[in-house]
């Protein structure tokens, strides 16, 4: 991680002439050109592709590896995020060629075994939400969610009550892709605000629902991290009104086995399998986001799903099928992950990894209630939100705090977010780290604490010992630079 | 730094400049400095028609955007060009080389909704 | 469990501190009428020997393209990939990060991602491309909704010649905004878009054309006409295109593309029964690239003055924008671009040719084979990697049959294409060998 060598990009490594594949000869009787293509088709210029060697590629990206902190390298507390540890043997299994191999368009009588892995997932899942199908289709948390809402808004178009409830309530304390996706279905967002104890308040929510709701979006425990006690209270309303109840799943991790989405009376419920059923994020996707819907809302998942006929596994499309969100059947190498997760650990499994990540937030939360402030005084689930006003007022922000904790070799928790709480700071530690771990953090962020006090102007230069120091945002953005450009 | 005291404000922190019939109109520096470092200005077309309260620009930091919105409704005769490689002249000169748009306004009545200087300092006494 | 470190005895510590007895108390806030009572319904947990042998168990009932000789495509290849790209995409700094919020810790895939950027832009030919999509098919609707919001123009023109699948992505994220599809349909004699169908007017209001490239039956479109067209009707040229056929395809940036979309599955990625792979997304003009949707990045310097890489442009993002993003997408296919990056990394330009070339050529070459046993293409189009043929068959009974041989078959067109009842869409990548091709076209021959 502390390697300051900086790493030459692979285009600066190019040299005209030298490969670093071979591909075999063409072994067909050729076709001259001019008979297969007409000249106006033929690329005129050759793209810039790097020219290097294997072993100057194989060095490149190790070499670019080492610059990069990883669930594999350090802690990752990073909140909403549950960067949990990815297990090997499932990066075995995705690879088996039995599963990556296989073409999407395959009969389904050689794919049995795939297709029997996707049922049952689709009927885990099902379980774990609390609902009655599952679509395994959607690509990422994000497209599970808008996957949700043109359900939502097909389950209102036959009604006849489509082009009236136009209206997505979401708190003010939600996830920024709930407002965007309710942008992408054409919803127009009213935010809800948060109560005292930092669940929804109810008495304003009864006072905006109406002929016009669509639904709602909710992710419970929220991005607070605090379970919201008035969850019945508020799917009532919200149902009365002739609305829908959207399960923003980021926070799913929490309640495995002891709550279900669907029990506190959720219509629709997306799992980022990369977050609670811990595939890999890999640098940022590749995602899974499977939605399971309650009842009334099957017939319009999209298709196809898996289902059982006389003993096979089937593809069938639901009655009334809202189409397709994407190509082929969803990110399949990534439910392969999910599955194998789940079948590691079982019933039982499920409900420790819930219970350890909601202990290990509440000891963290509490071990560092003295040093920062904690504007949500109460049991916190699998994560929790400081803040940093009074390091503020010391003339030290939450970024600066975030940058100082990656001297410590720690990925820093999510900043600046949810919005509702100043200078926040959100902790997820997840239910795989050690004790020693967790302690270790709350000694860095004691420290930190300190010398925001004491010499806040080391915390405001930091991070040092990282591959680079503090990188320049408003250069980036104004004179944007979004790729290498050979030198003429 | 002071805010000049021959122009006139919004509560949305934006300036204006009046020049006979043509209103220059930028962010105050108060406004810069919440929004931080400025990376981008969308600036509207010439002659484009702004009714008073519509968005008609944005400003654009790193982590934030904020619209600009018409304090007055007229026509566009005039737009900075100079944010387009500069934008960082809004947060280095926010009430001189930072303005935005100049409007030519149709309604002088709209002018009495504006806070005078005076009035603007006590705005930002409160907020 | 399983991946749990904490023993009891610190589970006992940190209830202590905590001042409860049981983590059971840490739940209170979940009203107990709601709480879930009895066990999920979930098959007991399996120890890691007993997992991989009922994993093994459920990949060998698949018969998978270890032992197929395919010639599907349809949109997922079965191309060769570099073994190098197995082992970089494995390094557990890459798998196991997290999209790079923490720039000056994740210089490792932010760098990967502008190299891979700069990657897209020159395969396509195009200014900037972003760090990537879910897959071609969201892509592309991305890319329409982009057009849309650009030209301020409300109206989408698909040709019939796109992947089915595809139209039906478009078409269900336009529905939700309210935007119109109009369909184009296309020339039973060519395989491709019935240009006669685009007169002056046809392009109307419209925001955008999408042109397949090559289309979804392995014809090259006529790109140059359809880019002059649209762009005379002020709307913008969406192309789709096969990255692979950009070996030796003219770039769509070259006849002007204003948005460039496409599946980047065959480099570096498996077919992994359709996902994940990764879509990207090029455009040009500062004005468009300002709208991009999905994450880009960006170089920039340090306090020090060194070279870096930070996620940029992050304005049009949901979590700034919320409503007002461009996009709702907040993640990437980091992964499975970086896949991507290193296959064309260790290939380069003159590998980039020869795949392209090998599949043009061998697929001509199973056309003309084909040909000889009396199995016609049914388009006079030019093709590059696919083709359609026809003959007097039941195609999925022959396939059945293929299948007996080892031979996974070509996609039977006539559930989706009622006029192409008889017809197949074959596809012949640079894996496929002579040998391989000329014992497929034995088998048909002994079918057909």
């Amino acid at each position: 991680m502390q390697t300051k060598k900086p790493v030459p990009l692979i285009f600066e490594l190019s040299s005209p002439g030298r490969r670093g594949y071979r591909y075999p000869e063409l072994d067909v009787p050729e076709t001259p050109m001019e008979e297969l293509l007409p000249k106006e088709h033929l690329r005129r210029e050759v793209p810039k592709l790097p020219e290097v060697s294997e072993i100057e590629v194989v060095r490149h990206y190790t070499g670019l590896s080492r610059l990069n902190h990883g669930v594999d390298v350090g802690f990752y507390p990073l909140g909403s995020c549950t960067m949990k540890y990815n297990p090997k043997v499932n990066e075995d299994i995705a690879r088996l060629p039995g599963f990556s191999l296989l073409h999407p368009y395959q009969p389904e009588e050689t794919v049995q075994g795939a297709l029997k892995l996707m049922y049952k997932l689709q009927s885990y899942l099902t379980e774990i939400a609390g609902l009655s199908a599952t679509t395994l289709q959607p690509a990422a948390g994000a497209h599970g969610e808008l996957t949700g809402l043109m359900l939502m808004r097909a389950y209102h178009r036959e009604r006849g009550e489509d082009t009236q409830r136009k209206e997505m309530l979401v708190p003010d304390s939600a996830h920024g892709t709930n407002p965007a996706s309710a942008m992408m279905v054409n919803y127009k967002v009213r935010e809800v605000p948060s109560d005292a104890r930092g669940g929804v308040d109810v008495e304003a929510l009864r006072g905006m629902v109406g002929p016009q709701t669509a639904g709602i979006m909710l992710t419970n425990p929220n991005t607070l991290g605090l379970f919201d006690e008035n969850i019945c209270e508020v799917a009532k309303i919200i149902h009365d009104a002739g609305g829908l109840l959207y399960y923003d799943g980021a926070n799913a991790n929490a309640i495995m086995g002891y709550v279900r989405p669907g029990d506190m009376g959720f219509d629709i419920v997306h799992f980022n399998l990369h977050k609670t059923f811990s595939t890999p994020h890999g640098g940022g996707g590749p995602g899974s986001g499977p939605i399971a819907v309650s009842q009334r809302l099957q017939d319009y998942l999209p298709g196809p799903l898996v289902s059982k006929r006389d003993g096979e596994y089937v593809w069938e499309y639901p009655t009334k099928s809202i189409g397709r969100v994407r190509s082929f059947f969803g990110n399949f190498g990534v439910l392969v992950r999910a599955y194998a997760y789940i079948r590691s650990h079982g019933p039982q499994g499920l409900m420790d990894v819930s219970d350890t990540a909601v202990l290990h937030a509440n000891y963290l939360m509490r071990k560092l209630q003295d040093d920062f402030d904690l504007p949500y005084d109460r049991h916190c689930m699998h994560e929790f939100v400081l803040s940093g006003k009074r390091q503020k007022n010391q003339g030290v922000r939450t970024l600066d705090i975030a940058k100082r904790l990656l001297d410590y070799g720690v990925h820093s928790p999510t900043v600046y977010f949810p919005l509702i709480v100043e200078e926040a700071l959100m902790v997820e530690p997840t239910e795989t780290e050690t004790l020693a771990t967790l302690d270790a953090f709350v000694e860095a962020m004691k420290q930190i604490a300190i010398e925001a006090a004491e010499e806040p102007e080391t915390v405001r230069q930091a991070p040092y010992n990282t591959p680079v120091r503090r990188l320049d945002d408003a250069l980036a953005a104004r004179k944007p630079v979004l790729r290498w450009t050979p030198r003429s | 730094m002071a805010n000049p005291r021959d122009y006139f404000y919004t509560k949305d922190h934006e300036w204006i400049h009046v020049k006979g019939k043509v209103c220059r109109i930028g962010i105050t520096d108060y406004a810069q400095n919440e929004l931080g470092d400025v990376v981008f200005v969308e600036l509207p077309e010439q002659d484009t028609i702004v009714e008073e309260g519509e968005g008609f620009a944005v400003v654009e930091s790193v982590k934030a955007v904020s619209d600009v919105y018409a304090p007055l409704s007229g026509k566009v005769v005039g737009i900075n060009e100079a944010l387009e490689d500069s934008p960082e002249l809004v947060n280095e000169s926010p009430f001189d080389e930072g303005w935005i748009v100049e409007l030519e306004i149709t309604d002088e009545s709209q002018l009495k909704d504006l806070m005078t200087a005076d009035e603007y300092d006590a705005f930002l006494e409160e907020v | 469990m399983r991946y749990i470190p904490t023993t009891s005895e610190e589970r006992q510590h940190m209830l202590d501190f905590l001042g409860v007895d049981s983590v059971e108390e840490l739940f209170d806030a979940v009203p107990d009428r709601i709480r879930t009572e009895k066990p999920l319904p979930l098959p007991d947990a399996l120890a890691e020997a007993q997992l991989m042998r009922h994993m093994k168990e459920l990949s060998e009932s698949n018969v998978s393209c270890e032992h197929l000789v395919s010639f599907l495509g349809a949109g997922s290849y079965d191309h060769l990939i570099p073994a190098v790209v197995n082992h970089i995409t494995s390094r557990g700094e890459f798998l196991t990060a997290y999209t790079p919020y923490q720039a000056e810790i994740s210089q490792g895939v932010l760098q990967v991602i502008f190299e891979f950027q700069t990657l897209i832009a020159e395969l396509t030919g195009m200014d900037a491309a972003n760090a990537s999509m879910y897959d071609g098919a969201t892509s592309l609707a991305e890319a329409c909704l982009m057009a849309c919001n650009v030209a301020r123009r409300s109206k989408v023109l698909l040709p019939e010649t796109l992947h089915p699948e595809w139209v039906d992505v478009v078409k269900l994220y336009m529905e939700n905004q309210d935007i119109s599809v109009q369909m184009i349909p296309w020339n039973r004699e060519t395989g491709t878009m019935d240009v006669a169908a685009l007169h002056e007017d046809a392009a109307g209001d419209a925001a955008c054309l999408v042109i397949p490239y090559p289309n979804f039956f392995g014809v090259i479109e006529d790109v140059a006409k359809l880019s002059r067209w649209i762009h005379d009707a002020g709307g913008l040229l969406v192309t789709a295109a096969d990255p692979v056929s950009l070996g030796l395809l003219e770039a769509p940036g070259a006849f002007g593309a204003d948005i460039v979309v496409g599946e980047g599955q065959p480099f570096g990625n498996t077919m992994n029964f359709g996902g994940p792979g990764f879509g990207f997304f090029a455009c040009s003009g500062s004005k468009l690239i300002r709208r991009m949707p999905g994450r880009i990045v960006g170089e920039t310097v340090d306090t020090e003055g060194r070279r870096g890489y930070v996620l940029t442009l992050q304005t049009r993002e949901q979590h700034i924008r919320r409503e007002k993003a461009t996009s709702n997408i907040c993640s990437n296919q980091a992964l499975n671009a970086l896949a991507g990056a290193v296959h064309l990394s260790v290939i380069g330009p003159q590998g980039l040719k020869d795949v392209a070339y090998q599949c043009l050529q061998k697929t001509a070459y199973l056309k003309s084979q084909l040909r000889d046993i009396g199995i016609q293409a049914a388009f006079s189009g030019p093709t590059f990697r696919e083709f359609v043929v026809q003959a007097d068959a039941n195609w999925d009974e022959v396939n059945k049959r293929l299948l007996d041989h080892g031979f996974l078959g070509g996609l039977p067109l006539g559930e989706r294409f009622p006029e192409l009842q008889h017809c197949v869409l074959l596809s012949v990548t640079e894996a496929r060998t002579k040998d391989e091709i000329d014992r497929f076209v034995h088998a048909l021959g002994g079918l057909c």
